[in-house]
């Protein structure tokens, strides 16, 4: 990369805010996509690679003796501190990093850049891996009740839906049209999942436009179509998952929630999920905690209260719980919405799903919900992501706390979800990436108009191809576990250091069941394989056989369980003068897995042979099924 | 005196039993002299409760009618409720518990009375024996000795009789350094680190007293464990301001001046009420079934319970740290040396020496850092979390000790030998028990009440193969590092195997268990197989050959 970067730093120490060794010294690059940090003072060659687009801030903090620190936050909660020898340096990197992540066009994100060796054809397949189509299919519809509507092809029902949705059957096209007029930018309700077992569904909507005494015929008729598509309950819930005077308050503006006295047969009834700002403070109190340099329990716990983070995760386990239980146990069927329909509507749904549902705990059925709850339902992934310059105030964690949630619940359910925490982090990697087209703009319309399904890559298939490292080796299949019923008491839930503290290799375990697990699978494989051999040999052996079998060498270790050299922390507090002596002792730093990803985000522009082969296995599974997007 | 006179109602019929997660259980409640029996008594499906009268912690009764309701609070945390009908046989019931829950007699205990069911290979009581540690150090240096010199008690009265100090000091200055520090604990051997012949070691406070008294010999003593020109530590787990307070009542703490050699660094680890208190707090937290986040969050740091775990934890790898990376000896002590000084040194070995985090190296620590060091368990453990009647010594040092070792273990994962549910069997062990290992306060007090020839001890059982292998780690690899843990507040986590057992089912990760289990057995066996096949094709390969 000394050939392709923009601006080369010599002299510049990343200091490492957990332990206490010394800090390191190298070079720092930026090209076109990355920050590239490679240290120089160790033997092992030591990169850190940190992506344009994860950059979240950016600040330049006063001069101190060792020179001109830079503080770089990142949307994956890297924290990376340099210090600069010159201050012209430090100025040109800081202003250089702040027009890189975050671009002012969408064209200049990464994704329309982004250009692995894969054939055009394997691309084109690689978007049709998901079709939301199956997954309707799989719901059993369409059938007597739901079926898929056109009415919104040319968006002119509602232009942040996607073209294709399920509505009641017994909604005219008169009915969608004026209800749309009674919705928030037009989101009428349309079903977000069917529990085939009793007809019960999960739809969502916008808030209606019901200010202090409106309301609307169609609407009504509306809501009396999703309750009548479950004939056998008398009854259906209409979910506000806002905060009851949030929603009153909205009243004042012409909107708010619905009236029990106008709907025939609903109960209606608020979750008190807090808003895009409250979360996003709520998301910069836990990091300031999870900052701190050397807190004591009492601070942490404190900091972590007080960051309401957990509560706000709970807040939101608690309404999918609600759902799910609506749904499964008292067979009816749900209606929710927040103010828009794409935040806390989202979380919620899919959440709802994932718990009923054992299919969206496996690889597919995860990519399947994110891309139908989330991307085609106009979760508004760029503005609350940050990808462009813009309104800071756009900015919350709320597809975070969604994979939080997720989190927690492998926590509780080790053995039923298909994938592991690796895949979760990846997902979040690529939210924020901008390397691949899916989480780009903020509706399928936007996405039309930027072209990403004829510029850029889906990351589905990038992370199939990834899959034997990304899976759970605990997981017991698609039926072992059906409807999770997870506890929600506030012991239930805990702080995830593997997310907001990731890159604090410290911090973490420094022996990781899960790798070992997974390296065991890998050599089951290569065992399982040897045996048939040797099988098949034995039984067809009748001549002399030379040499082979001496050996009795175990097949594919497993990796080591010995840890990497783990050195000491300051655990002295204020150190005396004696034990700074420990500091001299060698520490050495293999270099870690953080790194060893970035390097594979390296070989996306090196060497991606390999990436045309997924398109293969993709062909397999997307044959006989029409392309979604064209 | 005899159980009988305790026992008015002995049996009570159509008894409903309530656990949680579990339906509710009809059934006929027994009382014996040791336990409380509870059997449903259904032929399909008998279920058995069996619950040691010395587990239970507080018992409460309330009555609706004349139906009663006993409502008991175990020491492992457990809470079970029984409704018994007739208010007479329930008001029986409770007294009897009452009574045989807090027998005042040692020799009373159940441990006098349990006969074994399963076969004795080895008699624990002799598994342990410090002639065995002395061997095995004898053969790495000639720089210490056995001493006998408490071989009745007569010196340290919470020693055991034999001790490990350097070979440079004889007898007759142990007993002036034994003068020296309080309750007579002088300074002796704790472990010995092989890679780098440093030692720690540990005593009590030394009793300098408001007028910096001193004793040459001491200083002699620990002196002696120096290299020359080399200095070493003294961590003392009381900070600077207690420490200096005991001055004030005869202790104190080794003057710079006469100990220029030593650097005192002052940790503050907790003791007495200070825990009692804290477990009380956090069990009281983790019983709350309030879906209430802020509170549970404050409550729990309120109990300060992980405040104590880190400190005791950070004070065993500053111990840790200076023998390994600073290369220099240490010795550890607090006021008495039997509290917060064992949690200290039993946890640097745990980090330092690979012995110890296998199962029987971590038997044999326990019983040389913590029965053979003095703990007072019988003290310590008589109440747990839910005991009402507050005495002036019970703390939960050991459980304290557990919780920081699970704490390396969920750090480490595959370098220790057992699994989390020896640390669980250790806990209920030390407060209540079929076995004699944690009955008295010292080896003092156990040689008295006879307990290796009257009583079973808990490491015969537990090294029964059938037993062992319930509490084997399928991840263990020998690991001979060092293990450094990470202390920070985002690595510490609730012992929820202990604290929330109780509270919430465990059928999800129990299954994880197993399947983990499974695929370690699975591939084992499969390596078996190909190795056999490998064998026999090479054996068919020579058979021709011949």
């Amino acid at each position: 990369f000394h050939t392709l970067s923009m601006l080369q730093v010599e002299n510049v120490k990343l200091l490492d805010r957990y332990t206490n060794r010394k800090a390191a010294n190298g070079t720092l690059y930026l090209t076109a996509t990355h920050l590239i940090y490679v240290d120089a003072s160790t033997d092992v060659r030591k990169e850190t690679w940190i992506l344009h687009h994860h950059i979240a801030t950016v600040e330049k903090l006063p001069l101190t003796t060792a020179g001109y620190p830079l503080l770089i936050h990142c949307k994956n909660f890297r924290v990376a501190h340099f210090v600069i020898g010159q201050e012209r340096d430090c100025h040109e990197v800081y202003t250089s990093l702040l027009k890189l992540s975050q671009p002012a066009k969408p064209e200049e994100l990464y994704a329309f850049s982004y250009n692995p060796k894969v054939s055009k054809e394997s691309r084109e397949i690689g978007w049709k891996l998901i079709d939301l189509k199956v997954d309707y299919q799989r719901m059993g519809i369409p059938n007597d009740y739901w079926g898929l509507t056109d009415v919104n092809k040319d968006y002119e029902v509602c232009n942040t839906y996607p073209p294709e949705i399920v509505v009641p059957r017994a909604a005219s096209k008169a009915v969608i049209i004026g209800s749309s007029r009674f919705r928030s930018r037009g989101r009428i309700p349309v079903l977000s999942y069917l529990y085939k077992e009793n007809n019960a569904a999960i739809c969502r909507c916008s808030q209606p436009l019901s200010g202090f005494s409106a309301r609307c015929l169609e609407d009504e008729q509306m809501l009396q179509a999703i309750r009548e598509a479950n004939p056998r309950s008398p009854f259906m819930y209409v979910v506000d998952t806002r905060p009851k005077l949030n929603a009153m308050a909205n009243r004042a503006a012409g909107k708010g929630y619905e009236n029990e006295d106008n709907y025939d047969n609903i109960r209606f009834k608020f979750i008190g999920i807090e808003n895009i700002h409250v979360m996003r403070s709520s998301l910069q109190k836990l990091l300031e905690v999870c900052e701190m340099k050397s807190p004591s329990m009492s601070d942490f716990l404190t900091g972590l209260e007080n960051s309401g983070w957990l509560r706000h995760i709970k807040a939101v386990m608690d309404a999918g719980v609600f759902l799910a239980k609506a749904v499964k146990d008292e067979k009816a069927s749900v209606l929710v919405h927040c103010s828009d329909g794409w935040d806390r509507t989202a979380q919620v749904c899919s959440l709802a799903s994932l718990l009923l549902d054992p299919f969206y705990r496996t690889f597919k059925g995860f990519m399947v919900l994110i891309e139908k709850e989330w991307i085609a339902m106009g979760h508004k992934f760029s503005h609350r992501c940050g990808h462009l310059d813009g309104d800071p105030k756009e900015v919350s964690p709320v597809f975070t706390q969604f994979i939080e949630c997720v989190w927690q619940l492998m926590q509780q359910f080790p053995c039923s979800f298909e994938f592991n925490e690796h895949f979760l982090l990846e997902i979040h990697d690529h939210v924020y990436s901008c390397q691949f087209g899916n989480f780009l703009g903020t509706c399928h319309k936007e996405r039309e108009d930027l072209k990403i399904f004829e510029k850029t890559h889906s990351l589905w298939p990038f992370l199939l191809q990834k899959k034997q490292e990304l899976s759970n080796p605990l997981y017991k299949g698609l039926t072992a576990y059906k409807e999770l019923q997870p506890n929600t008491l506030p012991f239930s839930f805990q702080f995830w250091c593997g997310m907001y503290n990731r890159f604090d290799k410290g911090m973490h375990p420094k022996q990781c069941v899960m790798d070992y697990l997974l390296s065991c699978m890998s050599q089951k494989m290569k065992l399982e394989d040897e045996a048939s051999e040797l099988e098949n040999k034995l039984s067809f052996l009748d001549g002399p056989s030379p040499s082979e079998g001496s050996s009795l060498s175990e097949v594919g270790h497993t990796t080591s369980k010995t840890p990497m050299l783990n050195t000491p922390q300051d655990y002295e507090g204020e150190p005396p003068p004696v034990l700074s002596s420990g500091a001299s002792v060698g520490d050495v730093d293999v270099p870690s897995g953080v790194d060893q990803k970035h390097k594979e985000n390296l070989s996306h522009h090196q060497d991606l042979q390999d990436l045309s082969d997924t398109a293969h296995v993709l062909d397999s599974e997307v044959k006989g099924r029409k392309p979604q997007h064209h | 005196m005899e159980f009988a006179e305790l026992i008015k109602t002995p049996r009570a019929d159509n008894v409903v039993l309530h656990r949680p997660f579990y339906l509710a259980v009809e059934g006929t409640l027994c009382l014996t002299g040791h336990h409380l029996i509870f059997s449903s008594r259904r032929h399909d499906n008998a279920e058995e409760l069996w619950l040691l009268h010395s587990n239970i912690d507080s018992i409460e009764k309330r009555f609706v009618g004349s139906l009663g309701t006993i409502v008991i609070k175990c020491k492992d945390l457990r809470i079970i409720q029984l409704d018994i009908p007739g208010m007479e046989e329930c008001l029986n019931i409770a007294s009897s518990i009452e009574a045989l829950s807090t027998l005042d007699s040692v020799t009373l205990m159940y441990p006098f009375f349990y006969r074994p069911m399963f076969e004795i290979i080895e008699d624990g009581w002799r598994s342990f024996l410090p002639d065995q540690e002395f061997e095995l150090l004898s053969s790495v240096t000639d720089e210490w000795r056995l001493s006998c010199i408490n071989k009745d008690f007569s010196v340290c009265p919470s020693y055991p009789p034999v001790v490990i100090v350097p070979k440079s000091i004889d007898d007759e200055a142990l007993w002036k350094v034994a003068m020296f520090r309080h309750g007579s604990r002088f300074p002796v051997l704790s472990y010995y680190h092989k890679k780098n012949g440093m030692v720690m070691m540990r005593s009590s406070q030394p009793l300098t007293g408001t007028n910096g008294r001193r004793c040459k010999e001491d200083e002699k003593l620990i002196n002696a464990t120096l290299r020359p020109g080399k200095r070493g530590y003294i961590i003392d787990t009381r900070s600077l301001n207690v420490a200096q307070q005991a001055r004030a009542k005869g202790g104190g703490f080794e003057q710079e001046a006469h100990y220029p050699q030593w650097r005192r660094i002052h940790k503050c680890i907790e003791r007495f009420n200070i825990l009692q208190e804290s477990l009380i707090k956090l069990v009281e937290a983790c019983n709350d079934q309030s879906h209430n986040m802020d509170r549970w969050l404050s409550k729990l740091e309120a109990s300060n319970w992980l405040t104590h775990i880190k400190e005791i934890l950070t004070a065993a790898c500053l111990a840790a740290q200076c023998i390994d990376r600073e290369g220099a000896s240490v010795l550890v002590h607090g006021t008495e040396g039997t509290d917060s000084t064992l949690q200290v040194t039993s946890l640097a070995q745990i980090i330092l020496d690979p012995r110890c985090r296998t199962i029987r190296g971590f038997e044999s620590l326990v019983v040389r850092e913590w029965l053979q060091a003095g703990h007072p368990f019988q003290q310590r453990c008589a109440q747990s979390a839910y005991s009402n009647s507050k005495q002036k010594w019970e703390a939960p040092v050991f459980l304290l000790f557990l919780d920081c070792v699970w704490q390396i273990l969920r750090q480490f994962p595959c370098s220790f030998e057992f699994n989390e549910r020896f640390l669980i069997m250790l806990f209920e062990h030390a407060y209540a028990s079929q076995f004699g290992t944690f009955l008295g306060n010292n080896e003092n007090e156990r040689s008295k009440l006879k307990l290796p020839q009257k009583t079973m001890s808990l490491w015969s059982w537990v090294n029964s193969s059938e037993e062992l292998i319930k509490f084997q780690n399928p991840l263990f690899e020998a690991n001979s590092l060092v293990i450094w843990p990470s202390v920070a507040p985002q690595s510490l986590q609730l012992w929820e195997g202990v604290f929330l057992r109780w509270n919430r089912p465990s059928k999800f990760l129990d299954e994880a268990q197993e399947e983990m289990i499974n695929i370690i057995k699975y591939n084992k066996q499969l390596q078996a197989k190909v190795n056999a096949l490998r064998r026999q094709i090479a054996e068919m390969g020579t058979d021709d050959r011949m």
